[in-house]
């Protein structure tokens, strides 16, 4: 039995793996519920983003992002919430 | 002086009961004076799994009432010396207990028994502030599925902030096979998720159902597997370095492999 589960785990993707699908998921999840922002929020905040952005540089809306994420704290020690954001600039608007 | 302990999870159906039953009389056969407290008003519980249904007169609301006095609502367990039984109330809602009444009482008991071990509700309303309001430290129940997991981390965060900062993790019902193959998260996995201390790791077994069935805890059960995990972790609350069973965590030898083949993507 050993044996075989040694050869079945070495033949499986680490993706196909259902435990490691498990912990992903549960990560993902956990980053939105430790800062309290739920996916809701996420989008209404990149939605007021993109509206102040869009007065001053013209966004490829397509490809805008805002995602939350886990970043080390400043003193290194502690895993902090962050927001990354991908905001590619398709031309900035003439000055007048 | 003794030391309030409160059993928490979030989820329902993880175990806090049994686990709250089974420690407790694992403490009691170590030759620690212990209560059960248990806190599902409305749904209780803890009694059943004792075996201790029928002895029931008076219950904690009675208690926090002053319709009775502490003494008399606990149940002493005739067949585990210095193990007693506070009982919920079975016909009355989370709110006729306050927090503040909580903490007077496990403030009295702590004076008469070396450990008072609260069974907490599901949830994180009324019943789990309740439950934890006086708690010194706390052991989480979680069990290895998404859903118990994520429950067990927002549990942990409610902890930190009632400054209750003695935390332990409990992992229960573990299945080795599935975890050999993968399709369970393993001890390790979960530990670096919740990153709080391991107490106990307690595996899937039938014993737990008979003993249930039966009234009687596993951990009084010298042959039974499942028991001897409980009594383990009765021994690390009372400060014994005991290691913790082999759950079929990690093989270095797949390990290494599976990282090879991970590469690829």
């Amino acid at each position: 039995m050993e044996f075989f589960d040694f050869f079945n785990n070495l033949f499986k993707n680490k993706k196909t793996v259902s435990k490691n699908t498990a912990k992903e998921r549960l990560q993902m999840v956990l980053i939105h519920d430790r800062a309290n922002v739920s996916p809701e929020l996420l989008e209404k905040m990149k939605n007021e983003i993109l509206q102040v952005l869009s007065k001053y540089v013209e966004i490829n809306t397509e490809e805008f992002d805002v995602q939350l994420t886990r970043t080390k704290s400043e003193d290194g020690e502690r895993m902090v919430p962050a927001l990354v954001a991908n905001i590619p600039i398709a031309k900035t608007k003439d000055d007048k | 002086m003794g030391q309030v302990i409160v059993v928490t999870s979030g989820k329902g159906g993880v175990g806090k009961t049994t686990t709250t039953a089974n420690i407790g009389t694992a403490l009691s056969l170590k030759g620690k004076k212990t209560v059960l407290i248990d806190t599902d008003i409305g749904l209780r519980n803890l009694d059943v799994v004792l075996g201790l249904e029928n002895r029931i007169v008076f219950d904690i609301v009675d208690v926090v009432e002053k319709k009775c006095k502490v003494k008399q609502a606990l149940i002493r367990d005739k067949r585990f010396d210095g193990l007693f039984l506070i009982p919920a109330a079975q016909t009355r809602d989370k709110n006729a207990v306050t927090p503040e009444q909580m903490k007077e009482l496990c403030e009295e008991l702590k004076q008469e028994f070396d450990f008072v071990i609260i069974d907490c509700p599901a949830g994180i309303e009324q019943g789990f502030k309740n439950a934890v309001a006086g708690a010194d430290r706390a052991i989480i129940v979680t069990t290895p599925e998404v859903s118990a997991v994520r429950d067990a981390d927002r549990i942990i965060g409610l902890l930190e902030a009632n400054e209750i900062d003695q935390m332990h993790l409990i992992i229960n019902r573990i299945r080795v096979d599935m975890v050999k193959k993968g399709d369970m998260m393993n001890v390790d996995d979960i530990l670096e998720i919740l990153g709080v201390k391991l107490i106990g790791v307690v595996p899937d077994d039938e014993d737990i159902i008979i003993s249930t069935n039966k009234g009687e805890p596993a951990s009084s059960d010298e042959k039974s597997k499942v028991g001897q995990a409980y009594r383990n972790i009765a021994l690390r609350i009372c400060g014994e370095e005991i290691p913790i069973m082999d759950m079929g965590s990690s093989n270095i030898f797949v390990n290494a492999f599976k990282k090879i083949f991970s590469r690829q993507k």
